[in-house]
């Protein structure tokens, strides 16, 4: 599982890459759209876990460009304005919702259910 | 509540100074005293000058009005009695005249000319001759006096003195009064001699008698000693002493007023009878006189005790309505204010909450994994991972990153709910997250919380964020009420399929009974000292109501109280919702 982790805190996204390289999980980081942009057209991941806020292009729109790409690829948000609710409410439409600070566990969850959710 | 509570209207209560809570932009009784000053000043005073001007000027006219009359009966009659007087000695004059002393002095003759002056005039009772020795020559009438000696009488010396002399009455032989007329007739080389007739006084009295007087009218005549000459009605017989005292002397008729020892005011129109001793009184009972007057005044007097009164009530109602209107307008100003302070006062601790939290959770994140980078460098690496110790701390940082996660999250969902409408909450959940940030605070205050909500219980559909405020502000409420070791207990039930119900009861100090309806009154407070605005409750009951609820207290001093919420499942329009009443 090829993931691409697009943070604009350095150090947060560094940080959790390398958590990620601990279980097994081939993570790259990016910190803006701009260079994860760049990273998609060269590479082919199979999940991007996204920051909803970012400057000059947020998660969201992110996302719409990179589906553009690679319509096979799934999606995290990974925000830290938000709530539980909204993840309940389902904001996007099959995309998951998490909240920073995230447990580490969860976000593996969440991401072998997107794969799941890809492979059906 | 008493009547005069119920009437008493409500600004009275509030002098507009002194409340610092809530401040009034006017002093309303001041107003409302100014108002009716001022009103019943600028309508009493003119009507009361021009009643009292209406007053004197009435009375005034009136008085002169009685005075007039008396003086003109007083002149007419004086000139009648003058008449009557002259008329009688203008008849001896003509005798002395027309016969000459030797004529008269014959006694046949001078029976004649009584006889025929009874014929003419009336009222003659005698007629006689007397020489100027004062001897009395010749006499004609009833009683044999000739021969009398008249010589140092005082009427002789009178009448030598003036040629004519009119006497005072007095009683006769036949016990009637009569009065003397005398004229002196001169003969050649100074003699004289004086003819003199006596007169009974019917004919004089008629004209007296035969006066019509109002007011308890009174005509006679006194002498200068205040003898009463001719009969009285009122004020004594005659030859006995009048009870007014003698007027002044003035050749004119006047008029003037007498008050008697008993205080009864008397109107007396008097004129010096020329060529006698008379003076002719006509008296007036005044009160007699003023009668229609009085009925009159006291009908002026009530009018304007009546006109005064119905325009002092309609000023005092008119002026208590409109202050008291525009009194609750301000209040209902004053609230509305506070409400839209309150609201955004709200709305900013929200904001900065949530703007805090998520400033807080970015550095929070980069805690927590560099925390568990260290921890799974810990497990993947075997060099530390026996270390308990280490293992240890590094979960103690996640643990405590996770608790500052679940308050931002918490801070951060309670900020969003604020500005959303409608929305399918769950009760249970709602009630956790308010006590969430209560929870620290009732541990250090010892206060035993435990929530009753049943495990399936129906979604309720409702805005959020009013919700989260009406517990919230019954919550801390209750907190303030119970300050130290005590217990809160929040229980959901279901009512009926459209309504739940949720109690929340302390063991706090309880409201007294008095304050009871007051509560939810704004700027009712009584944490004043602990910035208490006393809109918390009002705010708290106006939600209630605008979701279609009921709030209702019970409260016992000393024991606690409970906030028994009524809300529908769904939002209720005004007209659907129930009554307070009639839960």
């Amino acid at each position: 599982m090829r993931v691409l982790l697009v943070d604009d805190e350095v150090e947060y996204v560094s940080t959790l890459a390398e958590r990620l390289s601990f279980r097994g999980i081939d993570a790259s980081w990016v910190s803006s759209a701009k260079e994860a942009l760049e990273r998609i057209r060269q590479e082919s991941f199979d999940i991007a876990v996204l920051d909803v806020k970012m400057p000059k292009m947020g998660g969201i729109e992110l996302k719409q460009i990179i589906e553009e790409i690679n319509p096979d690829m799934k999606f995290i948000y990974l925000t830290g304005h938000g709530s539980e609710n909204d993840y309940q409410k389902g904001v996007t439409d099959g995309v998951s919702y998490l909240i920073k600070p995230v447990d580490i566990d969860k976000l593996m969850t969440t991401m072998n259910q997107a794969m799941i959710n890809r492979g059906s | 509540m008493s009547v005069v509570d119920k009437l008493k209207p409500a600004f009275l209560e509030h002098p507009g100074t002194g409340e610092v809570r809530y401040k009034h932009t006017f002093n309303y009784r001041k107003i409302w005293q100014m108002v009716i000053l001022l009103t019943a000043a600028v309508t009493l005073i003119p009507l009361i000058i021009i009643t009292s001007i209406d007053y004197n000027v009435t009375q005034q006219s009136i008085e002169s009005e009685i005075s007039l009359r008396a003086r003109r009966t007083a002149s007419n009659t004086k000139r009648a009695i003058s008449f009557f007087v002259s008329e009688r000695r203008a008849a001896l004059d003509f005798i002395v005249h027309d016969n000459g002393l030797k004529a008269l002095t014959g006694n046949e003759r001078l029976s004649t000319i009584l006889k025929n002056l009874q014929a003419g005039f009336g009222g003659f009772v005698d007629i006689g001759v007397i020489n100027d020795r004062g001897i009395q020559t010749a006499y004609s009438g009833t009683y044999n006096l000739g021969g009398q000696d008249y010589s140092d009488q005082a009427w002789f010396t009178k009448v030598v003195e003036r040629g004519v002399y009119i006497s005072e009455v007095f009683l006769g032989f036949r016990n009637k009064p009569h009065l003397v007329i005398a004229v002196k007739s001169r003969l050649d080389q100074g003699a004289f001699y004086v003819l003199r007739a006596t007169i009974d006084t019917d004919q004089f009295n008629e004209i007296l008698s035969s006066l019509e007087l109002n007011g308890k009218g009174d005509a006679f005549l006194i002498n200068r000693n205040r003898v009463i000459q001719t009969p009285s009605r009122h004020h004594g017989d005659v030859l006995s002493t009048v009870d007014i005292p003698v007027p002044e002397y003035s050749d004119r008729t006047r008029v003037k007023e007498y008050q008697s020892p008993d205080y009864e005011q008397f109107v007396v129109g008097y004129a010096y009878i020329p060529d006698t001793d008379f003076i002719l009184m006509i008296v007036k009972q005044k009160a007699a006189l003023m009668k229609s007057w009085y009925a009159t005044r006291s009908n002026l007097i009530g009018f304007l005790l009546l006109s005064i009164t119905v325009i002092l009530g309609v000023i005092v109602f008119v002026t208590t309505y409109l202050v008291n209107q525009m009194y609750f307008s301000d209040r209902k100003r004053a609230k509305a204010m506070h409400r839209i302070e309150y609201d955004n006062k709200l709305a900013t601790v929200g904001r900065l909450a949530a703007g805090v939290a998520h400033e807080i959770n970015n550095p929070l994140a980069i805690i927590n994994e560099k925390a568990g980078l260290i921890k799974d460098i810990f497990v993947f690496r075997e060099k530390y991972s026996a270390d308990d110790k280490l293992m240890g701390l590094v979960d103690s940082v996640i643990s405590s990153v996770a608790r500052c996660g679940t308050i931002t999250k918490r801070l951060l969902n309670f900020a969003r709910h604020m500005d959303e409408s409608f929305q399918t909450v769950e009760i249970g959940t709602v009630i956790r997250e308010v006590l969430g940030f209560l929870g620290k605070e009732a541990e250090y205050r010892s206060i035993d919380i435990s929530v009753d909500v049943p495990e399936t219980f129906p979604t309720i559909e409702c805005d959020r964020g009013k919700l989260q405020q009406v517990l919230l502000n019954i919550v801390n409420n209750a907190f303030f009420a119970i300050e130290s070791e005590g217990a809160l207990s929040i229980q959901v039930k279901q009512r009926d399929d459209k309504y739940l119900t949720v109690t929340i009861s302390d063991t706090g100090c309880g409201i007294p009974e008095k304050e009871l309806e007051l509560i939810f009154e704004p700027f009712f407070t009584k944490k004043s000292d602990h910035g208490g605005t006393g809109l918390g409750l009002s705010i708290t009951y106006q939600l209630v109501e605008e979701a279609g609820g009921c709030i209702k207290v019970q409260s016992e001093v000393g024991v606690g109280t409970s906030f028994i919420v009524n809300l529908p499942f769904k939002p209720k329009k005004r007209k659907e919702a129930k009554t307070c009443e009639s839960f």
